[in-house]
């Protein structure tokens, strides 16, 4: 098990090395040149420019930016912007909205796609199994803009029962409406993976030998047919949790939530480079993290696993 | 005395996408207080469901007619609850594949546990501890072992878990289907041990289901012979044996390998053997860095015309000297020749043509033949890859290789699927013969076939070989068949060659130990036979 452990940290620190430089590298490869852009309109004299240039290290080459950039990383510094303003406050006023977004739309898709997927692995080949396919797919085929605004239009201006945009109503009625719209992406995948999964356990030879163990249908499905079929489920459930972080740039910007998906809109448009690589740097590391804490719930869950 | 359980005009009809098909068709017959019953056939004879049947565990898409009578009732008319009531507690269950019959993510002790507290659930989590461990012990497996999970034992030592936790409300009849048809010789002989020492321990009678004839032989009291979803034949042991009354019965018996009735002409040693292994050590590496020696320093050598047995059980390293004469296990060291030319030093070029040299027979025609390609496909490509052999001429060879096999040639383009299991392996044998090889590697090729189809695919493959006289490096873990077709036989154990020598001093007058053990633990279908053995063994 530690072994385990130590062998899946070392992989995180290798991709984390290389995904930050590939990302570093590729964020100030984009055309345009952010520091004459800060002028505006008024075009900045040679001289400021060059001064900036020298402030950011801009005229060094690529590779001791990254490395100095790298250091202060370390030290848990992610860097000013353009403008001056530390990176790491910034995204430290976004993050509480988009972990708030994140975990209700998570806990919409566990407690809903879970749900559905398990009546429709019980009930196998019923017209239960076949509605929750078609609605689960249906919904997902929508695009996410126009459930969106209906939402919107719906909920907020016709019925008056869920705030439009904004997040002065706080948890949870600011955020239901938006996580709801969020989770239903995920909603397809998730039932359809736990119905499968049920079908499987449920089909399996040890699940006839419980049976012929005179033991009770709430036993069999809720202890044994749980827990086998749990283990695929999870390990998507985490990964998604890792995406739903940083995958809601649509879903914020249409809500108007202040979170990092707007936040890293709004510094891919103005070419805020540090600002960028800061939040996919903390992107990447949740990722990593979730994967990570995947792996260790999958040896928890099976023996099989914990032991190779 | 009534019957334990009796079937009384037992149907069985499965739905399959519309069309419905009788699997059991008005079977009776009964368990007597007491009593091994074993219920022989091939399958698709029925005898898995009207198992199933009894306990109400037929699949969602069964329906079945007539009646199950237990205790007076009727199983087919109970509640759910009445079922669960049933089941495990009165009659109990255990499976074929031992490891599967484990939930695989709970240790031995809490499926134990689980067991013993569902039908006694007034006694407290200690207690049923305690008899959990009494249990396992009643199986020879150590107390220690309740911490442990399914993957962490053998399939013999799961299946003995299966047989304590079936045993520990005592039920009045156990039904065993196959319990030891995944398992090697030894254990086989290990597990029936088990069983048959329970029915000293226990009240109730034991239902078999079985379609080894020696399994019978060795446990039975009463045979239940069953064909197509119908009871051919009952009768007591001693009684179908000797004076089997059915045809059906009698074909069957006679199905069984009996061996020494290939005659074994000596070949003479000729320059150039068709295969000659020296000393070759192949190993793998497994976790963490260690290495897994599969087999060590073995050195064989197959004469031109000569069918060799390798006999072992799982685990003992024959399969993987087949595959690494085909290339597809490492030579780690010493050298294998097949025609004269060695493997490890050969060119890429030079293992291509000598590749074409061999032909090979895998266990399971349905995993080895490619499923969308039509059987046509499958046996030309050989040629059309190494002869370059297109067209009307392909289109002719491969209706002969069917031929040759005994299946129409029109079937080129017919799908695996449409095949059954030894109609399938035929294909492969004409596969494998197409590029006329000196050597055949025939890795148990009957083993998946049922023992009326075995006999039928080793008449082929000997009446082949006396054909096209290639050498055969036949492995098996059967000893009658490797009696039945081959000239010379060598055992391995661990990896090892713990003996080679012609047929008859190998099988007749084994020296090694080891084969000593394999010879006795293989039953052969003598009902008295059997008994003495047992009687030898449980005395020793």
């Amino acid at each position: 098990m530690a072994r385990f452990t130590i062998r899946r940290l070392i992989e995180l620190v290798l991709v984390f090395f290389g995904v930050t430089f590939a990302i570093y590298a590729a964020v100030f490869a984009l055309p345009g040149d952010p520091i004459s852009s800060l002028g505006g309109d008024q075009p900045l004299s040679p001289a400021v420019v060059e001064r900036i240039r020298n402030l950011y290290h801009l005229n060094d080459p690529l590779w001791s930016q990254y490395l100095r950039y790298l250091g202060h990383l370390l030290t848990g510094d992610l860097g000013v912007d353009f403008r001056g303003r530390s990176v790491a406050e910034r995204l430290a006023s976004r993050w509480p909205v988009t972990i708030r977004l994140a975990l209700t739309a998570w806990v919409i898709q566990v407690v809903i796609g879970v749900g559905l997927g398990l009546v429709a692995g019980l009930r196998k080949n019923t017209w239960i199994d076949r509605g929750v396919l078609i609605l689960t797919i249906l919904i997902a085929s929508v695009p996410i803009f126009v459930m969106a605004v209906t939402a919107q239009l719906v909920f907020g201006v016709k019925l008056s029962l869920l705030p439009i945009a904004g997040v002065s109503d706080g948890w949870p009625t600011s955020y239901l409406l938006p996580a709801t719209v969020l989770a239903i992406y995920g909603l397809a995948a998730v039932a359809r993976l736990t119905r499968g999964s049920v079908v499987d356990t449920m089909s399996s030879d040890f699940v006839r030998a419980l049976w012929a163990k005179g033991l009770s249908r709430r036993r069999v499905i809720g202890v044994h047919v749980l827990r086998n079929s749990a283990i695929p489920v999870l390990t998507y459930l985490a990964i998604d949790l890792g995406a739903l972080l940083g995958g809601a740039v649509v879903t914020e910007g249409i809500f108007n939530l202040p979170g990092v998906g707007q936040l890293l809109f709004e510094s891919i448009r103005v070419h805020e480079g540090p600002t960028v690589v800061g939040i996919a740097t903390a992107l990447i590391m949740i990722f990593l993290l979730t994967s990570l804490v995947v792996d260790l719930l999958n040896s928890l869950l099976d023996p099989r696993i914990r032991h190779d | 005395m009534t019957d334990v359980l009796r079937f009384e005009e037992l149907t069985v009809d499965f739905t399959v996408g519309g069309t419905t098909q009788r699997a059991v068709d008005g079977v009776s017959f009964g368990v007597r207080p007491g009593e091994v019953l074993a219920v022989v056939g091939e399958s698709g004879s029925g005898k898995s469901v009207t198992a199933l049947a009894a306990l109400g565990l037929l699949p969602s898409n069964a329906r079945a007619g007539g009646r199950i009578s237990f205790g007076g009732a009727d199983v087919l008319a109970m509640s759910r609850a009445e079922l669960t009531a049933l089941r495990g507690r009165r009659i109990a269950m255990i499976f074929q594949d031992p490891s599967g019959a484990l939930d695989p993510v709970f240790t031995i002790g809490a499926q134990l546990v689980e067991m013993i507290r569902t039908h006694q659930p007034s006694l407290s989590r200690s207690a049923a501890r305690e008899r959990a461990i009494e249990l396992l012990r009643m199986v020879e497996i150590p107390g220690n072992r309740l911490k442990y999970y399914p993957h962490q034992l053998s399939g013999g030592q799961c299946q003995r878990v299966m047989i304590a936790i079936a045993l520990a409300c005592d039920p009045e009849l156990l039904i065993a289907d196959e319990p030891t048809t995944a398992l090697d010789v030894t254990v086989q002989q290990e597990v029936l041990d088990v069983l048959l020492a329970m029915r000293s321990k226990i009240s109730g009678a034991i239902m078999i289901i079985t379609h080894d004839m020696g399994v019978v032989a060795d446990v039975a009291d009463r045979v239940v012979v069953m064909r197509k979803g119908s009871v051919v034949e009952t009768a007591e042991v001693h009684e179908l044996f000797d004076h089997p009354t059915q045809e059906y019965t009698r074909t069957l018996l006679d199905a069984v390998p009996r061996g020494g009735a290939r005659e074994s002409d000596p070949v003479a040693d000729q320059e150039v053997p068709a295969l000659r292994i020296d000393e070759l050590v192949v190993e793998y590496r497994g976790r963490r860095g260690r290495t897994v020696r599969a087999v060590e320093e073995v050195s064989l050598g197959l004469n031109p015309g000569e069918i060799v047995g390798l006999v072992g059980e799982s685990g003992s390293g024959k399969s993987t000297i087949g595959k690494a004469v085909l290339g597809l296990a490492p030579i780690t060291s010493g050298e294998v020749h097949v025609a004269g030319q060695a493997l490890t030093s050969a060119s890429a070029s030079d293992l291509r043509k000598t590749r074409a040299r061999i032909g090979v027979v895998f266990q399971n025609p349905a995993g080895s033949l490619n499923p969308r390609g039509t059987i046509g496909q499958s046996v030309g490509e050989p040629l059309a890859v190494h002869r370059g052999v297109r067209g009307a001429e392909l289109r002719r060879r491969v209706e002969e290789l069917l031929d040759s096999v005994e299946l129409p040639g029109a079937w080129a383009g017919r799908y695996p699927h449409e095949l059954s299991g030894g109609q399938r392996q035929r294909v492969s044998i004409a596969r494998a013969i197409s590029l006329d090889p000196g050597l055949l590697i025939a890795d148990e090729p009957t083993s998946a076939l049922d023992v009326s189809v075995q006999a039928t695919v080793l008449e082929l493959l000997r009446s082949l070989q006396d054909r096209l006289h290639f050498a055969c490096l036949f492995i098996s873990h059967d000893l009658a068949v490797v009696d039945q077709v081959c000239d010379r036989v060598a055992v391995m154990s661990q990896g090892r060659l713990v003996e080679q020598g012609d047929r008859e001093s190998v099988l007749r007058d084994p020296q090694d130990p080891y084969t000593v053990r394999l010879l006795e633990a293989a039953p052969v279908p003598d009902p008295r036979e059997q008994s003495r053995r047992r009687g030898l063994r449980l005395a020793g």
